[in-house]
């Protein structure tokens, strides 16, 4: 394991920010923390990358104690935080040269690894200016390889495409996905359902400081009903048909159109047509919709993710 | 890499920052000169004529500027306090900290950079200011050696205070707090002390206060440096004063830097 938590708890005053955090994070994949504002999400990554110490429990990065030896996870880990970590006053350039200077590069490599991460993160015509003029977008890439200037097995996240728009949001996650590629543990927090299922092996869902769930997105999607097949019909005659017929069933008869339970899979949509087929029902379509995180964001928690709208 | 070396390496990376921050930033660089020249010409010119009169013999059978010209030089060190304190606080505000915060570089290379940086750019400013009191009358009455003790002095008491400043932009929380606590340095012990009339002119409270604060001795071992007037004990108290400060200085700073930084 890369990361493990044991009961990690924090508090600042008396507000208990994580209340018992068991992680583990095995090597080489995508770990998401999901959870809306306030989860607990960013105090995970500040103790974890021991900008921060915790009031309890025992956490290991990269084989150290956070507390005990945190010069030995800091040579291990790169951080990129919510909050852009750049020298504004310095040039996109400069920026990375600082950062192999910290790293102990020589003059040549610093060099070499700077103008390299510019070209990969498309910043080669930016290199001369200072941050001030940078997009959203361009700031988190300059961020990111900032990071990658040391070479890091292990990368934390926190929230790295919230107020990105949608082209530099896929353009960070193809980042990410390449970065997984070469053998780089991860772990990112995000309030995206959308991206968590997108790229992370195991999601987390945080929620007040403790986990309510945890595994693939597939094993949490089975967690909470909700998958049904959608037959849109054209006349109220069909539907009135293919209603009798299905029998237990939601009914929509603005929209012309019928949900039938499901569990998912292709056998149950083919059981639905067979029954449709003998009366000789005309579908005009059918899709056939699986829970999205969303439900079980909302199952799990209790209430809705309320974030989701406005960080759009 | 031993640890040592490696403080030194880190610092030296940090102090390059610093000089590229002084350069991108130099409006903020050239208005910690402004305060002494103001006040060398304020004082000098506008006042110069009726405290110069008010000293009378005591001041040294010089002119008024041969008095003061040490003090300006200690109000060049407060500015750069203010200058120092300012440009950390606002430098702590920016997500890098936190990111330096979480590389395996030497903690102490952050604050130990900005303070050679700064020592260095208020040692520049002085030199300048020096300058401008010499074109405007200043007259030392001095050997070399006396001007490379009295500089040795400006240098040691520019370190104790820059590390005063860092410990006021590190717990200042804004710049404008930053600054607020710079002027106990810039105008409340300079003005309080003998940098501008002597103590013995004052009321009883203040005159005890200006004989126990660090900034008399300071500028009455300056003035028998350049101008050979009578040192005494000053020159103990002066660099009792300086180290004292540092250490205060540097080990609060530390400590407040060492703490978790708040969310």
């Amino acid at each position: 394991m890369m990361i493990e938590t044991r009961g990690l708890r924090k508090a600042f005053g008396d507000h208990v920010v994580l209340d018992g955090l068991d992680l583990n994070v095995a090597e080489g994949t995508i770990f998401a923390l999901l959870g809306p504002n306030g989860a607990g999400k960013t105090t995970t990554v500040q103790i974890l990358s021991t900008l921060i110490g915790a009031d309890g429990g025992e956490v290991r990065v990269a084989g150290h104690d956070v507390a005990r030896e945190p010069d030995a996870v800091r040579a291990a880990i790169g951080v990129t935080g919510q909050f852009s970590a750049v020298d504004n006053l310095l040039t996109g350039e400069e920026n990375l040269l600082l950062m192999a200077d910290l790293h102990h590069l020589g003059r040549s490599e610093g060099r070499w690894r700077a103008a390299t991460l510019l070209d990969r993160f498309d910043l080669v015509d930016a290199a001369k200016n200072t941050p001030a003029i940078y997009s959203g977008g361009m700031r988190r890439r300059l961020d990111l390889a900032m990071t990658l200037v040391g070479d890091p097995r292990i990368i934390f996240l926190d929230e790295p495409t919230t107020g990105l728009d949608p082209r530099s949001r896929h353009t960070m996650w193809q980042i990410i996905r390449d970065l997984v590629a070469g053998g780089v543990t991860i772990l990112l927090t995000t309030q995206y359902l959308e991206e968590a299922d997108l790229l992370a092996d195991r999601v987390a869902v945080l929620d007040q400081g403790k986990l309510v769930a945890e595994g693939t997105s597939n094993e949490l999607k089975r967690l909470v009903p909700g998958g049904h097949i959608r037959l849109q019909f054209t006349d109220a005659r069909g539907l009135e048909a293919a209603a009798r017929t299905l029998g237990e069933v939601m009914r929509d008869d603005n929209e012309l159109t019928l949900q039938v339970p499901t569990d998912g899979n292709v056998r149950s949509l083919q059981t639905v047509l067979d029954q449709l087929d003998p009366e000789a029902i005309a579908v005009d379509g059918v899709s056939l919709h699986t829970p999205d995180l969303d439900d079980v964001f909302f199952a799990l928690t209790g209430h809705p993710d309320t974030q989701k709208g406005n960080a759009r | 890499m031993t640890n040592l070396s490696l403080t030194l390496r880190d610092s030296a990376t940090m102090l390059r920052r610093d000089f590229r921050h002084s350069r991108r930033n130099l409006k903020m660089t050239l208005s910690g000169l402004l305060t002494p020249v103001v006040m060398l010409f304020l004082f000098n010119d506008v006042f110069g004529g009726t405290l110069g009169a008010g000293l009378g013999g005591v001041a040294h059978g010089g002119a008024y500027i041969n008095y003061i010209a040490p003090a300006i030089i200690l109000v060049t060190v407060g500015s750069g306090v203010a200058t120092t304190a300012i440009n950390l606080c606002m430098d702590m505000s920016e997500g890098i900290i936190n990111r330096f915060r979480t590389m395996a570089i030497s903690r102490a290379s952050v604050l130990t950079g900005q303070v050679i940086g700064s020592l260095i750019r208020t040692l520049i400013s002085i030199i300048f200011v020096i300058g401008v009191a010499l074109l405007v009358g200043f007259r030392p009455t001095t050997s070399l050696v006396a001007w490379i003790a009295a500089l040795g002095v400006i240098a040691l008491f520019t370190f104790a205070l820059t590390w005063m400043g860092v410990v006021f932009g590190l717990v200042g929380k804004t710049p404008a707090g930053a600054n607020s606590l710079s002027l106990i340095f810039q105008l409340i012990l300079p003005f309080t002390s003998s940098a501008f009339v002597r103590p013995d002119s004052m009321p009883v409270g203040i005159r005890w206060f200006a004989e126990y604060q660090p900034f008399t001795p300071v500028i009455d071992t300056l003035r028998g440096l350049l101008l050979g007037t009578p040192i005494g004990n000053s020159a103990v108290l002066a660099v009792t004063w300086c180290v004292g400060l540092t250490l205060v200085g540097y080990l609060w700073a530390r400590a407040v830097y060492n703490r978790d930084p708040v969310r």
